[in-house]
């Protein structure tokens, strides 16, 4: 066996050790406490309605001997799981391997039906079928529906389109999905080309005019806002220079697209930065769940 | 020593990481932080307000994300309860459903005398609706076009809070937490900047530079990542001590002992491997 496999198998050996130690210190167990929920029915006409149900809180472990709370089979399953499944997609850091394959699956998977459940439930049978079918709608689904409501035809227009969407599907008469389409890149393409003119391009350039040196009302210097605002300026025109390619980079032009350069960098700097400390506190965030939530430690 | 660098396998790298960050996590290491004048101005955003304005609530990311943004959207849940605002609940994601379920449970959990039994009156859960930046378009300006029912089917004209909500123009603050698209960019492009809709963000750090020149004018402020999340925890504590004694209200500030140790490792992981490279042309392996 190399060093290197015998290492990490200790490493993982030990790894396996440590969780059934916590386990049979009774960790990885949720309980819950439940708490009965009262609603009145919001009919507008009719009898008030009482509904009353049970939400289930989940508590700490030091609560798990008080009389309303009980321990969680269901939710114990999924608190393993998901640790499983986090470890199982850290095992990629190790090497691919077919456990990680499988969660990756499983997670791609989940979250596309996932997305298209809630989807399908809060915009095809809110927003059209409720739309168009209001009557239809309150005695199936949604009786919160005014019983005045008339259909609103203007939303068979989307509904058309969609299925001329799904006419891509069909091995003939494809080009028919190429209309629905154009309509939507080309209202997508309008609405943004609108907003990126006023906010990033307009409301940009506004705020880029700004004094070079500021004074305060009793007519001193500020210092520290005249020089964020000269480096503020500086580095926009320094920029905008090294991306103006109808000169040649030349003499001064050089030297000014060179510090434009060096703006660059810092920005890329300072996204990189950004990027790392985000990808810190996403494995903090895992290690709390496997830490606190599962191990109890 | 060199030689074996050189050669060293990336997993012991990873296994550092995982030290680094681990350590400080178990032992509960956090340091001070003292809120940037970008959080204070997120803090006052939402401080200055009156008691039970209302406000809109977007959050914008999923499980994926909620390491980095679970914090921020529990501070922002926290501080708007402590202010008894209304909160009206809303997500650009389907996966965002079950965060703003956590914010809820936040309020009824930890304020019941302010939220339990209140949903309808003091908040209310719009839920998620496909479309992206149309549906925010369409939210700033008719409400009831993109959002008829609530998240439990409730018709919004018989909900209290919604009943005489016509668009979120009307709102007194909009808080958005974003992991990406749709998100930040695009409540400021489509909601704050043209309709001057007070809005406040917390963001990825991967978006924070993207989402920094919109600052002041066109954004009221930015939680940039979990140190924006951590400072605006402590702006918070240092307003209403009384959270001080909730762990769960010190989230981003725990994490905060891991970023050091973890950031202190990667610059030593980028000194050592400057030094192997110059050591390496020296040796004349780099041509």
């Amino acid at each position: 066996m190399k060093q290197s496999t015998l290492i990490w198998t200790i490493l993982m050996v030990a790894g396996g050790a440590f969780l059934l130690f916590q386990a049979s210190k009774g960790n990885g167990r949720v309980y819950v406490r439940e708490i009965p929920v009262e609603a009145q029915a919001s009919q507008p006409e009719g009898e008030e309605q009482v509904y009353r149900w049970t939400r289930y809180q989940q508590v700490t472990e030091a609560e798990k001997g008080e009389p309303d709370v009980r321990f969680s089979l269901s939710r114990t399953l999924g608190l393993w799981v998901a640790a499983f499944s986090t470890l199982a997609i850290f095992s990629f850091l190790y090497g691919d391997n077919p456990i990680y394959k499988f969660t990756e699956s499983v997670f791609v998977g989940v979250s596309a039906a996932y997305a298209m459940v809630v989807a399908f439930w809060t915009e095809i049978m809110t927003n059209l079928y409720a739309k168009l079918l209001p009557g239809l709608a309150r005695i199936t689904f949604y009786p919160d529906i005014d019983s005045t409501a008339r259909p609103d035809y203007l939303y068979l227009i989307p509904l058309v389109l969609s299925i001329l969407l799904l006419w891509r599907l069909s091995p003939k008469g494809s080009w028919i999905a190429r209309w629905p389409l154009a309509f939507f890149i080309g209202a997508t393409a309008g609405i943004r080309l609108i907003s990126y003119l006023e906010t990033d391009f307009v409301g940009q350039l506004q705020s880029t005019v700004m004094p070079f040196i500021v004074f305060a009302s009793d007519g001193s210097l500020l210092w520290i806002k005249s020089l964020r605002n000269t480096i503020f300026i500086v580095g926009v025109v320094s920029c905008m220079i090294y991306f103006f390619f109808s000169i040649e980079h030349e003499g001064v032009v050089k030297y000014i697209s060179r510090l434009g350069i060096w703006f660059l960098m810092v920005t890329f700097g300072a996204s990189f930065a950004y990027t790392v400390m985000g990808r810190i506190a996403l494995l903090s965030g895992r290690l709390v769940f496997l830490f606190n939530d599962w191990l109890g430690i | 020593m060199l030689d074996f660098l050189q050669h060293l396998d990336r997993r012991w790298i990873f296994f550092l990481m995982f030290i680094a960050v681990a350590v400080p996590l178990i032992m509960g290491t956090t340091f001070p932080e003292v809120p940037s004048d970008q959080v204070m101005a997120v803090f006052d955003a939402v401080d200055n307000l009156p008691d039970g304005s209302n406000v809109v609530m977007a959050l914008d990311y999923d499980p994926a994300s909620q390491g980095e943004l679970q914090p921020m959207a529990s501070a922002f849940a926290r501080h708007c309860a402590i202010k008894k605002h209304n909160i009206y609940f809303m997500t650009l994601w389907p996966q965002g459903i079950s965060m703003i379920q956590n914010s809820i449970g936040i309020l009824q959990d930890e304020y019941p005398e302010t939220y339990k039994g209140k949903y309808g009156t003091k908040y209310v859960n719009l839920g998620f609706r496909a479309g992206n930046e149309g549906v925010i378009k369409l939210v700033v300006e008719d409400l009831k076009k993109s959002y008829s029912t609530d998240i439990h089917g409730t018709n919004l004209d018989n909900i209290p809070l919604t009943k005489n909500l016509k668009n979120i123009q009307q709102v007194d603050l909009l808080c958005n937490v974003s992991a990406g698209y749709p998100g930040s960019q695009e409540w400021v492009l489509y909601g704050s900047s043209p309709f001057d809709i007070p809005t406040v963000v917390g963001c990825t750090g991967v978006q924070a530079p993207i989402m920094l020149p919109y600052i002041p004018d066109q954004l009221t402020g930015m939680l940039a990542a979990i140190k924006g999340a951590a400072e605006y925890e402590q702006a918070i504590i240092n307003a209403y001590p009384e959270l001080e004694n909730n762990p769960n209200a010190k989230e981003g500030l725990v994490r905060m002992g891991p970023q050091l140790v973890a950031h202190l490792l990667l610059i030593s992981l980028i000194f050592l491997g400057n030094v192997i490279y110059f050591w390496e042309r020296k040796q004349g392996l780099h041509q």
